[in-house]
């Protein structure tokens, strides 16, 4: 274990779990109006005020070049054939241009195309070694589980800042709790969101290229949202506080007017807490690459270049060799050789005078 | 020369990372893994900063007294110009989905050729000096402090790295390390730091025309030297006009292709091709390169080269250009070119083929037609006649060059001209995992095709060569195509050292060997003058005489 790595991993693991006691105990010290108003309230502003402001600052800084990523072939010639596939990897129209996106944003279309290439012993071939090449989905799989899991389970919260509880909130409860087995009622996605990040944070351990490179922000938020599974998971299935001040406390907050009920355990103050943080947290790390994705220059624009002439704003005229300067140095040459000059070169008889 | 490894020793990668964290692992300059450093004489010639005599090997590389500042000014500078930097900089995740895409990762196991890592490397200044994170925190946020070694790391890793995009397909918010290279090379450029193999081709493509630095006349003898092989293969005269007013097109092809074997052989295909539709074509002596070495230095230094191509076309007043075959030419083509103009050029008209009647309306805006597009126009209405068993000899497999296939998409153009001048049961794709968008890079381009780099050339491009192996195992390919002239520069050397079994050739060649002229001598040989199938005991008779 590198003092590299140890660094990257047990900082922001403890900084976790240092931001769970703060709050348990926070709680027990009778700062619940901290923990459950302010700091919320805080939380979200930073969120918002955050997120605007980083993407205000991408958005100011020009796109000067047109640079898609083509993964297809492209528009030419009309009797080249453009299947879908290849129209949505290497779009030359609008509309393609937000199939291509939708599909990133919603499928994560480029991680499904991952693959993974290992070297191979192969005694056949003279070098004795041969690189092999598969599909390999499980990154894909993982990622797209999380993130689902993720959204279902911020959706299912809205249960506590809706009253009466939204229909397509109680209807995503229905369907998440679909396997009845234990009592309450267990959320396949509470179990999917646990499993897919067990696995993100077991492959960057596992891997030693993947440890080599991860830092302490990529473990952050990971624990983070650990933290976050785990102590939903134990305030639902194990140790339940009062749901119904819980809902109090919520409805107080977006209703701007803010309540702390009596009866809500620590525990659930550390869940709150640990949302907070990773609101106020988003904007200023690595999970911008939400919105960032949306502005990918090589992602978001048409393989057109030869069609519309995309325009740099910051364009600049350049000082070029002009073909004036190479005829001047290479005229009397270029005319020995046939070449056809714009100024024939002056006659020898005069030259002389 | 530094000497270099068998093989069998060089395919022995060790992928195990090193002990020590990354930001504390220096980098190492061993012969044969590192490119020259530019002379002065070139820096002069284009005018670009701090020219001076300096080694990589040297303990001191002799930076300006305020590289620092330089260095910092220019990221903040560029941060404002390119939203890619900025958000690059900012959204990756480091998921790794781009480690083992590399084909100088695969190739040489450092984990710092991992594209994540790559521009971790440039992402760990950043931090340092524009973000608050980085400034408080220092290496726990991933920052550190800019010193002369991160230069030196800078100048190694963004010397391994070829532009070739094959990350920005597989990344999940298509980063692209290509844009990090270019803006990490500019950046050390701006401090007087540049690679001898770029800055020498650049200053003589500015100077005299091409990368090669030929005159103007040594440009025209070399091209009507390959004119005179044609009719001494063929019987059929194909003479070139230069710098000829009035001519309909204007046609650009990389120096590669008239300069060495085996590029010069796809010269001859376009000339046959051309004299065969009797084409008004004229190449110039001022626009005399297709490639543009000047990209790899700088945006500027790109425009600063290509702009002779628009500037030419219209002195002397063709209709529209075509273009050879080439890798990074056609990215900047197509990617560039228009957006360095400011505009459409109007005093071209949109690409029309004189012969099919074709309008090329992908290129409307644009005025400049790729040589694959329009030679598969010509097949695709039958004005070729083709004798495809000129091309008997051949088995062919197709290298997808990295910017045709990643920054344009010309995936089809030329397998269509491949099915049709080769024998039915001639070409063989190479695994899916290793063509088309998933291709990988030859190893050697944004000019790291210098000689003194050959053994890291030879890792990087052991990926490609593999995947040759395997086809060349499995179908007895002898033949690798691409519509590259650098991949016919660095190709060979590539495919000698792994594969000898298999040449290299150039897709108009083929064209050129299977074209049927009404008035040819008989062929016996193909452009190369190596026997086809049926005369290989003619070739040797005459030998024998």
């Amino acid at each position: 274990m590198t003092d590299f790595f140890k660094m990257h991993f047990f900082v922001p693991l403890a900084a976790v779990l240092g931001l769970v006691a703060m709050a348990y105990f926070g709680a027990q010290a009778n700062l619940q109006w901290v923990f459950g108003v302010a700091i919320p309230y805080l939380a979200i502003l930073l969120f918002f005020e955050g997120l605007i402001y980083r993407i205000v600052q991408w958005a100011r800084s020009p796109v000067p070049f047109r640079i898609p990523t083509t993964c297809g072939q492209q528009e030419s010639l009309p009797w080249i054939e453009r299947t879908l596939a290849d129209k949505l990897d290497n779009p030359s129209k609008f509309t393609q241009v937000v199939g291509r996106m939708a599909l990133e944003v919603l499928a994560f279309r480029s991680l499904f195309r991952n693959t993974r290439t290992e070297l191979k012993k192969h005694p056949e071939f003279p070098e004795g070694q041969k690189l092999v090449h598969w599909s390999y989905k499980w990154l894909w799989l993982g990622a797209i589980a999380f993130h689902y899991a993720f959204l279902t389970v911020l959706l299912r919260h809205l249960r506590f800042v809706s009253e009466p509880v939204w229909g397509f909130v109680h209807r995503l409860e229905t369907v998440d709790g679909f396997v009845n087995f234990y009592t309450p009622v267990v959320y396949l996605t509470d179990i999917v969101l646990l499993t897919a990040l067990t696995y993100l944070l077991a492959r960057r351990l596992a891997n030693p290229a993947m440890r080599y490179l991860s830092l302490a922000a990529d473990y952050f938020p990971l624990f983070l949202i650990l933290g976050i599974g785990l102590t939903g998971f134990l305030l639902r299935y194990i140790y339940r506080t009062d749901i119904t001040a819980v809902k109090q406390l919520a409805m107080g907050l977006v209703t701007f007017h803010p309540v702390v009920p009596a009866g809500i355990s620590p525990l659930f103050f550390a869940h709150l807490f640990l949302v907070c943080v990773l609101f106020a947290y988003f904007p200023f790390s690595k999970l911008m690459h939400m919105p960032g994705v949306f502005l990918s220059p090589t992602r978001n624009l048409a393989n057109n270049n030869r069609q519309r002439v995309h325009i740099n704003p910051w364009n600049y005229p350049v000082k070029f060799h002009t073909y004036m300067d190479q005829e001047n140095e290479y005229r009397e040459a270029m005319v020995e050789a046939g070449i056809p000059v714009e100024i024939p070169p002056a006659a020898p008889a005069e030259e002389e005078k | 020369m530094a000497k270099l490894p068998k093989p069998q020793d060089l395919a022995k990668v060790n992928y195990q990372p090193p002990a020590k964290g990354w930001m504390h692992v220096k980098p190492e300059f061993r012969p044969g893994t590192y490119v020259n450093a530019a002379q002065p004489k070139w820096l002069e010639m284009v005018n670009y900063p701090y020219p001076r005599a300096w080694s990589v090997t040297d303990e001191d590389w002799k930076l300006p007294p305020d590289w620092k500042e330089i260095i910092l000014q220019g990221m903040e500078d560029r941060l404002k110009r390119f939203r890619s930097l900025k958000l690059f900089f900012d959204i990756c995740v480091r998921c790794g989905a781009c480690a083992d895409k590399c084909h100088f990762y695969l190739g040489t196991g450092d984990p710092k050729n991992m594209p994540v890592m790559r521009a971790e490397l440039l992402r760990s200044v950043y931090k340092r000096y524009f973000k608050p994170a980085g400034k408080i925190l220092g290496e726990l946020a991933g920052a550190r402090d800019l010193t002369e070694d991160v230069i030196k790391e800078w100048f190694s890793y963004l010397h391994q790295c070829t532009e070739c995009r094959r990350c920005s397909v597989f990344c999940p918010y298509g980063i692209d390390m290509a844009e990090m290279t270019i803006l990490g090379r500019e950046l050390l450029s701006s401090i007087g730091i540049n690679i001898e193999w770029a800055m020498a081709s650049v200053a003589s493509c500015y100077t005299k025309g091409s990368h090669i630095g030929a005159t103007p006349q040594a440009y025209k003898d070399m091209i009507d030297f390959l004119a005179e092989e044609n009719e001494r293969i063929t019987g059929i005269s194909t003479p070139v006009t230069y710098n000829r007013k009035g001519a309909e097109i204007l046609f650009i092809t990389p120096s590669g292709d008239y300069f060495a074997d085996p590029g010069s052989y796809t010269m001859m295909g376009y000339l046959l091709l051309f004299k065969y539709l009797d084409l008004d074509f004229t190449m110039s002596t001022y626009a005399a390169e297709g490639g543009n070495f000047g990209y790899f230095i700088s945006h500027e230094m790109g425009k600063r080269l290509n702009i002779k191509m628009y500037e030419e076309a219209k002195r002397l007043g063709v209709k529209w250009i075509l273009g050879g075959e080439c890798g990074h030419m056609w990215r900047v083509c197509n990617q560039y070119m228009g957006t360095f103009y400011g505009e459409s050029p109007s005093f071209l008209e949109v690409p029309k083929s004189p012969i099919t009647g074709t309008v090329f309306e992908h290129a409307r805006a644009h005025k400049m037609v790729h040589i694959s597009e329009f030679t598969a126009d010509l097949i695709r209405h039958g004005k070729l006649k083709f004798d495809v068993s000129r091309n008997a000899h051949i088995k062919l497999t197709f290298h997808d060059s990295c910017n045709p296939s990643r920054a344009m998409g010309i995936l089809e153009e030329p397998r269509y001209i491949i099915r049709n001048v080769l024998p039915e049961g001639h070409f063989f794709e190479m695994p899916p995992n290793t063509i088309r968008e998933k291709t990988f890079c030859c190893g050697s381009g944004t000019a790291l095709n210098a000689d003194e780099f050959m053994e890291t050339r030879m890792k990087a491009g052991f990926p490609r060569a593999n995947a040759v192996r395997y086809v060349h195992e499995k179908y007895g390919v002898n033949h690798l195509g691409c519509i590259c002239a650098l991949d016919r520069a660095t190709l060979p050397p590539l495919m000698q050292y792994w594969v000898p079994e298999v040449e290299v050739t150039g897709i108009t060649e083929l064209v050129g060997n299977a074209l049927v002229f009404p008035d040819e001598i008989e062929r016996t040989t193909d452009l190369r003058d190596r026997p086809l199938v049926g005369f290989e005991e003619a070739e040797e008779e005459e030998e024998a005489e």
